[in-house]
């Protein structure tokens, strides 16, 4: 069994309204270095594959057809344990 | 005319797209559970508003893979109406079958209110019983409904015609002030190329009766109607 970590983070560009309003509390509470948040999904993936290449195929492939919206979002697999 | 209404797990509106059909237009309506994966007798079909799946991961993300929604894309190349209201229009997105995808509203906010949209295009089945410019009233109900797609796809969209509703001032400004979710371009509702699949934030079923504080929603459905009867002679 493989572990795979996705990170699916909005494409540059595109309006992040969840990412501003954090970053204008940052800035409240005084982090008034910060300029910019942008805010992305981490989903840990369990699965069974024949090779660590099989794996990085299996979740490259649910990543752009379910995990990330290729229209407004970036993603990007690693696999993290297994054997 | 028999109208299939789709029912997802989480699916809200679907109860009220029934009922306006068969008891205020009068004609046929089928509740049609997602796990269903044949529509062929119907004449239109309904992707009803809700929050399908809980809207887990994405709205519309999880119910584009419901064995029906093979079916609606049949249905749809054949030529069939459809039409997706607000989590409805969310799941053709995710499905592809319209172009583009939902962000989280401008200001973060779940907006419940009543909204001013611009008829911009009257020769399709769901619009061909509007004035050319019409503005209508209409409720929308939504947190995910802030439309984007990138700068190729908008191009394509306005030369195309297939932006059919604007959200703008009672006058029928489309200005960034009377836009309640910063869609691009104030978009509230599109149409595929093909000119069979229309998708909306803002729900007509919720505005079909005087009753309720407007007729402006009946216009779509009795569109429908009346295309397919145009169609059938």
């Amino acid at each position: 069994m493989y572990k795979v970590d996705v990170f699916v983070v909005l494409k540059p560009g595109v309006l992040d309204p969840k990412g501003e309003a954090v970053k204008k509390s940052l800035n409240v509470m005084g982090y008034e270095g910060v300029n910019e948040v942008r805010i992305g999904k981490f989903i840990e993936v369990w699965l069974d594959a024949e090779s660590r290449e099989d794996a990085l195929r299996q979740a490259e492939k649910m990543s752009k057809e379910l995990l990330a919206n290729p229209v407004i979002e970036d993603y990007r697999v690693k696999i993290v344990e297994g054997e | 005319m028999r109208f299939g209404i789709v029912v997802f797990p989480g699916s809200n509106c679907d109860a009220d797209c029934y009922y306006v059909i068969k008891d205020v237009m009068h004609e046929e309506a089928f509740y049609v559970w997602h796990k269903e994966r044949d529509l062929s007798s119907f004449d239109a079909v309904i992707l009803p508003g809700g929050f399908s799946y809980g809207d887990y991961l994405r709205a519309g993300a999880i119910a584009r893979f419901s064995p029906v929604m093979s079916a609606v894309k049949e249905f749809a190349d054949k030529g069939g109406l459809v039409i997706g209201i607000c989590n409805g229009f969310q799941i053709l997105l995710e499905a592809g079958l319209l172009p583009g995808a939902m962000l989280r509203n401008k200001s973060l906010k779940f907006i419940c209110d009543q909204v001013h949209l611009k008829v911009s295009r009257t020769d399709t089945p769901f619009t061909h019983l509007f004035s050319e410019g019409e503005v209508i009233k209409i409720p929308i109900a939504h947190g995910e409904g802030n439309y984007y797609c990138d700068p190729e796809t908008l191009e394509s969209l306005k030369s195309n015609r297939q932006i059919i509703f604007t959200y703008s001032s009672p006058e029928g400004l489309e200005d960034e002030e009377y836009n309640p979710n910063g869609s691009i371009a104030n978009i509230a509702g599109i149409i595929n190329k093909k000119g069979n699949v229309l998708g909306m934030m803002p729900h007509p079923e919720r505005c079909s009766e005087a009753v309720l504080g407007g007729t402006d929603g009946f216009k779509v459905f009795a569109s429908m109607i009346n295309w397919a009867k145009e169609a059938s002679r």
